[in-house]
């Protein structure tokens, strides 16, 4: 089996390279970020543990956005989001819940709180889930996701994006993202992008087009990895005492 | 040169934003139809083991607001200390007990409520026995990467004192944000701070 360890301590995360809490460019996070420095320590079972999701929890439509509202065909570009979930040793994790969300392909969100011009399709619920497969492999039918303006600065627009909720198999790997698409130039002027401090940090979250899983006269595709905390795994595991 | 390390980087984390019932809550959101209940709905089923309690509490900001749109995700020990985890090999937990829950911030109050059994402590299998406590994941617009902390007990003082954890707080004085304060038989307070005086402590674990 090359599948991902389902115990043991968990990697530390590289807090440099996710978005600090602190990123004034995305001016909610000011009075919302944390000052106080993170205690830092070794995972332990609460953090090494975590629920467990089966594919039986799952309905047949779950993870087709395009009919799992109403079960007529919501309005926009089709499009595959498909890819793996591995840990940071590049194996494989099945079993992992992926959880998405997404505006409709005008931008708008089926939302009370969103007043967005663009008209709601009544066809679209604009939420999916699915668990992966043996191979870590996951996949969505949808619809492309239309950019949208929101107040932040006078004229700030979110590039096209996905939301991603994942679970590992422990509570300390829980995670959420968003996937971009690869050539939207909204990417580089957003600010909740740009929270993130490195360019090959970003790029980790923009999806290329992949013409292999594209449907001829049906869909196109884009292809979304997704690497979740490691574990360590030694023979040499013999801490004694303490932590 | 030296030999590569095959090494992938963790997925970046960005914000939960402000539509996040969306994805995680489409029911409770009115969004219905599309699943047919909305997950982690309790962490417990009739018949779990323990003391049930119940847990409310707000997430406050910087500027002292109260936080309408925060989604926390607890997950806990059965009353004995095990885990319901297939990877548990210290006994055999609770089969009533998930661990579980998803715990959404009232639209219009911000209050939120965990219905529960109290947690066992938990024997870590290198030593040292962990309080009583509930994992707490908390996301929300403007928070960038999921908080982490843990709920303990002000009604657990040996438990506490005792926990390897809680002992690696240099600031003594910051331990009380990570005990929820019993105010009735079964009842707690939590109230987690983001920022400012009274942070809560928050783990990077
Ligand atoms: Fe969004």
């Amino acid at each position: 089996m090359s599948d991902a360890p389902t115990t043991g301590p968990l990697l530390g995360r590289n807090r440099l390279w996710h978005p600090p809490a602190y990123t004034p460019g995305y001016k909610t996070s000011v009075t919302r970020a944390p000052h106080r420095a993170l205690i830092a320590l070794p995972s332990t079972l609460s953090e090494e543990t975590g629920p467990v999701f089966g594919r039986d929890m799952l309905g047949e439509m779950d993870n087709n956005l395009i009919l799992n509202f109403t079960g007529q065909p919501a309005v926009g570009e089709r499009i595959i989001m498909h890819g793996r979930v591995l840990d940071e040793n590049a194996r494989p994790v099945p079993g992992v819940l992926l959880e998405i969300w997404q505006a409709n392909a005008g931008g708008r969100y089926r939302h009370k709180k969103d007043g967005y011009a663009a008209p709601l399709d009544p066809n679209f619920g604009g939420c999916g889930r699915t668990v992966t497969n043996e191979d870590g492999r996951y996949e969505f039918l949808t619809i492309r996701p239309g950019a949208y303006p929101w107040p932040n600065g006078v004229n700030d627009w979110r590039p096209m994006h996905i939301h991603v909720s994942v679970f590992g198999y422990g509570f300390g790997q829980r995670l959420i993202t968003q996937m971009y698409f690869e050539g939207d130039p909204l990417i580089k002027r957003c600010p909740i992008v740009n929270t993130i401090p490195s360019q090959e940090a970003i790029d980790a979250l923009v999806a290329p087009l992949d013409m292999s899983m594209a449907i001829p006269m049906d869909c196109l595709a884009y292809k979304f990895d997704i690497v979740l905390r490691g574990r360590r795994q030694t023979y040499f595991e013999n801490r004694r005492e303490g932590m | 040169m030296v030999q590569p390390l095959l090494h992938l980087p963790e997925t970046p984390s960005q914000t939960a934003g402000p539509y996040v019932h969306i994805g995680l809550a489409p029911n409770l959101l009115g969004n219905g139809g599309i699943f047919p209940t909305d997950l982690g709905l309790s962490p417990i089923r009739p018949g779990a083991k323990g003391e049930a309690i119940t847990i409310t509490g707000h997430v406050i900001d910087g500027a002292g607001m109260i936080l309408r749109d925060a989604l926390l995700e607890s997950w806990q020990a059965d009353a004995a200390g095990l885990y319901p985890s297939p990877h548990e090999t210290r006994g055999t937990p609770d089969p009533n007990v998930t661990g579980w829950a998803r715990i959404i911030a009232d639209f219009d109050t911000g209050l939120w409520r965990l219905d529960t059994i109290k947690p066992g402590a938990v024997a870590l299998p290198q030593g040292g026995v962990m309080a009583p406590h509930i994992a707490l994941w908390i996301v929300a617009r403007g928070i960038n990467i999921g908080l982490q902390t843990r709920i303990c007990f002000d009604d657990e003082e040996e438990a506490n004192a005792a926990c390897p954890v809680l002992a690696r707080i240099e600031h003594k004085a910051r331990i009380p944000t990570l005990l929820a304060k019993k105010t009735a038989p079964g009842q707690y307070r939590f109230d987690i701070v983001l920022q400012g005086d009274n942070e809560t402590v928050f783990f990077d674990m």
